[in-house]
């Protein structure tokens, strides 16, 4: 993991070994397991965190976004909430 | 109806769910800490639940909405069944935890638990100098718990230690902190011990000064900067020596489940010592029910039970008055403000019991620190010999 590297459209990030990703039913959410913990994600942090599967680049995951909720323009929404994921460690690049 | 808002009687709000489960698999246990918060009396503890009924608890409490699962004790390890459990466990996609002393750890269980689906292991040292480590937990395990850790690294899973603080090894925190960044942890929680059950029993040997804190806390920061993304480092500060009480288990009956190793289930673990409370039993009741409709769980869900001065305070959402379990022991009185709020009226049990560590009154002397056991258990009750009595 590169602490330097931005953010481009060309990255492929990964949901962190660190964290499991999974959609809780109780709770209508994805959440980010770790040990003894839990981040419950709101719906579009978990929208595009599932699509982090370390072979989609950010530039696919945008355009899947938008395809799947009939919306553009997301693309500076994603790479802020990705670089917020990248300070929490969610995500490795 | 026009009632002013102060009269209102407050329905509690309807709780999310469980989403924390602790299964305290058995009160069995090789080490003797002195600070173990099992209760002192587990010696008297009934038949333990089989491996049907933990089964069973673990399908209830998934389908309610748990996502994490502790497994703990005790020791867990001396339950031959783990391995099962957490199988299932996490079949069901729990997030799985076991939380060890490291004692019954070998390559085999490794391997074993490893296939079964284990998330995460909780590692408990007690000090990272052998001779504290094995005074204060009456065996030579500390070796053991390095090859442990190794293991532990080696089936890649994250490694969490955790290390129990207080008076006899809050000195030693620079050492137990690089001994934690060498056997390559990726957190680390130093939790200074509460005073509950063993704990309270040895509460005047076990409660650091000020002083000692403050050093600590400072080490910590330091190390912190050193060390920077290799390692998390958790540092939970006493409530004695606070002014407003922690938020106890996050709030009564709002996100933790315990159950004991009997099958009582429990809001946290200690909540068996309230009096004029019926806790069910997963033999008898299933875990939905006892989440959302049993006495003992909705006792003291959200504020309405509060008495003065929690009824009235701008505060009580922070900290819903803090822990039953210490009003109950310091105060008498389970539905009492906690005693560590400097608004309690018996505020001054908490300012006099640090007051004596200030001093560093060597209490150890006349009174010898009590050594969890089940000998030792056999002689007390809950509740019947006062604390250090
Ligand atoms: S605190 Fe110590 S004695 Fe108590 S269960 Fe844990 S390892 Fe055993
Ligand atoms: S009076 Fe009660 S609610 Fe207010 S801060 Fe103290 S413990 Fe919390």
């Amino acid at each position: 993991m590169s602490e330097t590297a931005t953010i481009g459209l060309d990255t492929t990030p990964r949901v962190s070994k660190r964290f499991r990703l999974q959609w809780e039913e109780a709770q209508q959410a994805w959440v980010l397991l770790y040990p003894e913990g839990m981040v419950r994600l709101n719906q579009s942090a978990g929208e595009i965190l599932r699509r982090c599967d370390g072979a989609r680049s950010v530039d696919e995951v945008v355009a899947d976004l938008e395809q799947a909720f009939a919306t553009t323009g997301l693309e500076a929404d994603v790479l802020a909430f990705l670089e917020l994921a990248r300070k929490q460690q969610w995500i490795d690049l | 109806m026009n009632a002013p808002e102060a009269v209102k009687p407050q329905t509690p709000p309807q709780p999310g769910p469980p989403l924390w489960l602790l299964a305290e698999l058995t009160y069995r246990c090789p080490l003797h800490c002195v600070f173990c918060y099992n209760p002192v009396d587990f010696a008297h503890t009934p038949d333990e639940l089989a491996t049907e009924d933990w089964l069973r608890v673990l399908r209830e409490a998934r389908a309610a909405g748990s996502v994490q699962c502790g497994f703990s004790g005790g020791e867990p390890l001396l339950r031959e069944d783990l391995e099962v459990l957490v199988a299932e466990a996490h079949k069901l996609g729990f997030y799985t935890n076991l939380l060890t002393s490291g004692v019954g750890f070998s390559d085999a269980r490794a391997r074993a638990l490893k296939d079964a689906g284990l998330d995460h292991i909780q590692l408990s040292f007690q000090d990272s100098t052998r001779e504290l480590n094995d005074f204060l937990s009456h065996t030579r395990t500390f070796e053991l718990k390095q090859k442990v850790a190794a293991t532990i690294k080696d089936k890649g899973w994250p490694m969490v230690m955790n290390c129990v603080i207080h008076r006899l090894n809050i000195d030693y925190i620079d050492r137990i902190i690089d001994m934690a960044v060498e056997l390559g942890a990726e957190y680390l929680e130093l939790a200074n011990s509460q005073y509950y059950s063993w704990a309270m029993l040895n509460r005047d040997q076990l409660l650091p000064s000020r002083a000692q804190i403050e050093r600590a806390e400072r080490i910590t920061h330091e190390r912190r900067q050193r060390y920077g993304d290799r390692i998390r480092i958790f540092f939970v500060v006493p409530d004695y020596h606070e002014t407003r009480p922690k938020k106890c288990m996050n709030g009564w009956g709002n996100v933790f489940l315990t159950v004991t190793p009997d099958g009582t289930a429990l809001p946290c673990h200690t909540a068996r010592m309230l009096p004029g409370l019926a806790f069910p039993n997963v033999r008898d009741m299933d875990v939905r029910r006892i989440w959302y409709e049993s006495e003992g769980f909705n006792r003291y869900r959200g504020d309405g039970w509060m008495k003065e001065p929690c009824r009235s305070c701008p505060e009580k959402e922070k900290d819903l008055g803090g822990c039953r379990c210490q009003a109950f022991m310091l105060a008498g009185d389970p539905a009492a403000a906690d005693p560590v709020c400097d608004k309690s009226p018996s505020h001054h049990k908490v300012v006099e019991a640090v007051e004596r560590a200030e001093r560093g009154e060597p209490a150890v002397v006349e009174r010898p620190l009590v050594f969890r056991g089940p000998e030792e258990s056999r002689r007390r009750k809950a509740g019947l010999l006062p604390p250090g009595g």
